[in-house]
């Protein structure tokens, strides 16, 4: 479990969100066949004046992959940067309702930013290897955290690459920069640097969108392989992806949760017809 | 068949080109090519020709040029280098103005003419020639001399004459340029040390009767007691420099001018000596090096007209350092808060426009700011706290090349900081949120992904502060900079590093030699070459850390920044 304040979290200003009843989960989604790694209870974000999100509620299992889509401008990527406050960078932005990650509202005034995110790690849109070597991007997060001798960050590193299926590529040129890999090498560098701090949760927003056939299926296989290990969300513009990959699927539209279920049952049997109209193609 | 797309290019069916008319050059903006490329052209052309002429003149001040011996109608004769040609407008009877050529030479032998220089008229001239036995001079004092050697004496013999004479003073020459040598050692090192053991010894005596403790009789008898001692050590040095003096002095050459006059010069008062109409092309190029490295690495002489510029360019190299060093740090620690920290909104919109305005302020307008702060106040205060036993004689309180440098630096940090900004800008988001995102906090996030990031765009910017800094002069002559500076910032005493002391600077050498000296014809040579030295050096500075960037660049293989 993580633990991401100093001591017990207290979330009782949450509960004064004046967006209607708090747990309004709706009833198709409250089963009880997982056990929730994340809760979204009523969760709304604001730009400035313009709302992003409007209430949203979800769970999303641990050690699945749960995966978001919806036309550009829905929300997905909005609501995946919820989960590790990255929507803290930009300025003016506002979130009512709650967002619990094992319990814990990760919008408390006391939660510590940085321990939050050494749990939830994130892999990016546009790779962004650092401007430093193979090793270096792989160790970055041990570094800033600390207290890891050189033989254990050298044991993490080439860990951390074999799990994101890397080492064979690079092992024979470690120290030199990432900035000469291939887009998909540089992809999975950042998953390896992502994992190589062992979080709880890994979120990935669009990662296989400016890559070639073949690069995002090694990341797919990848996914696949990762979620024995971590709670995976994935925010897709493709849909075969998110059916080949994802656990469960959400289906967002306007900045509202549309609808949600397990992957399998939403792409064959939709319940609502704005979901059976995107997954056809009749918009989006 | 598919018609061929490229084929409208070539003029086809599909119309793409238009028959070439006026209005379709100007349509596409042709016009505005040509006029962009010639104003770029002229720019250049611009910069080139200033080069041009600073870097022929400058270049050719050491070059040994030929000695012509003109016999004049009037049977005198002139014997000199001809430096330039030019024309003489002269009225005639009858209000006409009749346009007469004439020459420039440079005679020399200020001491018997009372000028360098000379113009004649080109019809006075009669016959030239260029006689091997002419001989130029660089002497210690009153300029050069050219003439013809007569005689070598030894206190009243007369030793050698004709081709032996020459011989003989080649032979002389380097035994009592090294005695020269020995002699100003001990002058300068040696009774330097003296005089600052006695100066401190004083201030101790001084300090030590401020103080007026139980024990102050016996220090301050023990410090007179040193000082004493080192009069009288001063004293053996003043009989020996003496000595070597009176052994220097006893050669001499016996000179002949051109018209006629003879002169006895002491071979301890020749700096170098040289037939120039006999020299080959070999000999003169070795002349010309000798000679440009003595004016590197010597003092100046004469008011700054002969001799070497060595203090001058080590001040300047110092001064441009430390005010690296000091505007580097201070501008990018600001950019970073600005860009990072600040909240953006009017207050830093206006800090920033005042930055930008910052760097148009005059210059002197620095300089007199640097005198009121740095001098004044902060050096005055550091005087009345650590050097107060000196008081009334600033330590701090006066010019040095500390504040004109710290004053330099507040002139360029307007530079660094808007370049820094821009550089911490162009950092992709992306990287910054990557950072993050593994749990680093801002401060980590900026040193260990933004600061490397932007440093080659940071270097950009200490380039041209560099560039900016290390040629202004303004605000130097009222913070530290002098005509002639006795020592070096850095010498051999402790503590080693004198951040108080004046200084000398390129710049104003130009300023000082080329427009404050008695003999400005004479030093213009000296100008040109310094102003190309001054320029080397800000080339070799921005080439270094133009080096430095690329360096940098390639270890983090960051293309897209600069």
């Amino acid at each position: 479990m993580a633990d991401f304040t100093p001591h017990t979290p207290d979330n009782s200003h949450s509960l004064q969100s004046g967006h209607g009843p708090l747990f309004s989960i709706p009833a198709r989604h409250h089963r009880l066949d997982f056990v929730p790694k994340i809760k979204v209870n009523g969760l709304s974000l604001f730009y400035g004046k313009a709302q992003a999100l409007y209430d949203i509620g979800l769970e999303i299992p641990a050690k699945q992959v749960t995966a978001f889509i919806g036309p550009s401008g829905c929300g997905k990527s909005t609501l995946l940067r919820c989960m590790n406050r990255m929507n803290d960078l930009i300025d003016g932005v506002r979130i009512t309702g709650q967002l619990l990650i094992d319990e814990q509202d990760i919008n408390a005034p006391d939660l510590d930013v940085i321990e939050l995110r050494k749990h939830v790690g994130m892999v990016f849109q546009k790779s962004n290897p650092f401007p430093k070597s193979i090793f270096e991007n792989v160790a970055y997060g041990l570094r800033i955290a600390g207290g890891s001798s050189q033989t254990a960050l050298t044991e993490i590193v080439e860990r951390s690459l074999r799990r994101a299926a890397l080492w064979d590529e690079v092992k024979d040129r470690l120290d030199s920069s990432a900035l000469g890999l291939s887009g998909g090498q540089q992809q999975r560098l950042s998953i390896a640097r992502a994992i190589a701090v062992d979080p709880e949760v890994i979120l990935m927003d669009e990662p296989c969108s400016a890559l070639d056939p073949i690069a995002t299926a090694k990341i797919e296989e990848l996914i696949a392989e990762l979620k024995s290990s971590f709670t995976i969300v994935i925010v897709t513009h493709n849909m075969q992806q998110a059916a080949r990959t994802s656990d469960r699927t959400a289906f967002f539209y306007l900045g509202r949760l549309i609808e949600y279920k397990e992957t399998a049952e939403l792409f064959t049997n939709p319940s609502v017809a704005q979901t059976e109209e995107y997954i056809t193609g009749r918009f989006g | 068949m598919a018609r061929k797309i490229t084929a409208g290019r070539v003029g086809s069916p599909l119309g793409f080109t238009a028959p070439p008319s006026l209005h379709s050059v100007f349509a596409r903006g042709e016009q505005w090519v040509w006029f962009s490329g010639a104003a770029l052209a002229g720019a250049i052309i611009l910069i080139a020709g200033l080069l041009l002429i600073i870097v022929a003149n400058g270049a050719g001040t050491f070059w040994p040029k030929s000695l012509v011996l003109v016999e004049r109608a009037d049977q005198s004769k002139v014997l000199g280098i001809v430096t330039e040609h030019g024309v003489l407008r002269e009225e005639t009877p009858g209000n006409h103005v009749r346009e007469v050529p004439q020459t420039q030479f440079k005679v020399a032998n200020r001491d018997l003419f009372g000028s360098d220089f000379v113009w004649h008229r080109d019809e006075t001239l009669a016959q030239a020639s260029q006689p091997n036995d002419a001989i130029a001079m660089e002497r210690l004092e009153n300029g050069d001399f050219f003439g013809f050697l007569k005689s070598i004496k030894n206190g009243e013999t007369v030793v050698a004459t004709g081709d032996e004479a020459w011989r003989v003073l080649e032979d002389q020459l380097p035994a009592i340029t090294s005695l020269r040598g020995q002699i100003s050692t001990l002058q300068h090192d040696d009774v330097g040390r003296i005089n600052s053991a006695i100066r401190s010894a004083e201030l101790d005596i001084k300090r030590e009767k401020a103080n007026a403790g139980a024990r102050s009789a016996d220090v301050i008898a023990a410090l007179e007691l040193q000082i004493v001692d080192a009069k009288q050590r001063y004293e053996v040095l003043t009989a020996q420099v003496g000595i070597l003096q009176s052994q220097a002095n006893v050669w001499a050459a016996v000179m002949e001018t051109a018209d006629g006059r003879t002169k006895e010069i002491a071979l301890s008062s020749i700096v170098d000596v040289w037939r120039p109409n006999q020299m080959g092309i070999r000999a003169k190029l070795k002349h010309y090096f000798r000679h440009a490295w003595s004016f590197l690495t010597e003092e100046p002489r004469e008011s700054n007209q002969e001799g070497g510029i060595f203090p001058a360019l080590f001040g300047t190299v110092m001064m441009t350092l430390i005010m690296t060093f000091a505007c580097t740090p201070l501008g990018v620690i600001t950019a970073l808060y600005l860009r990072e920290y600040a909240k953006q909104g009017l207050v830093v919109r206006i800090v920033r426009i005042a930055v930008n305005n910052l760097a148009g302020v005059p210059s002197i307008v620095f300089g007199v700011f640097g005198l009121g702060f740095f001098v004044y106040f902060i050096g005055g205060n550091v005087d009345r706290l650590f050097y107060a036993e000196s008081l009334p004689t600033p330590t701090y309180g006066t010019g040095g090349i500390l504040w004109a440098s710290l004053t330099l630096a507040l002139l360029t940090v307007p530079v660094v900081i808007v370049s820094a900004e821009e550089a911490i800008a162009a950092v992709p988001r992306g990287m910054r949120e990557g950072s993050l995102a593994l749990g680093a906090s801002k401060f980590q996030t900026i040193t260990r992904i933004v600061l490397p990031g932007a440093l080659p765009g940071i270097l950009t910017g200490v380039i041209l502060a560099m560039a900016r800094g290390a040629g202004e002069v303004a605000p130097l002559m009222i913070t530290g900079v002098v005509k002639l500076a006795p020592e070096l910032p850095i010498d051999g005493q402790f503590p080693f590093f004198h951040l108080d002391r004046k200084f000398m600077h390129l710049g104003f050498h130009i300023y000082d030699v080329g427009f404050q000296s008695p003999n400005v014809e004479a030093s213009k040579p000296m100008v040109f070459a310094t102003t190309v030295l001054l320029i080397l050096i800000v080339v070799g500075l921005n080439l270094a850390a133009i080096r430095l960037r690329n360096h940098i660049r390639r270890k983090y293989q960051m293309g897209a920044f600069n």
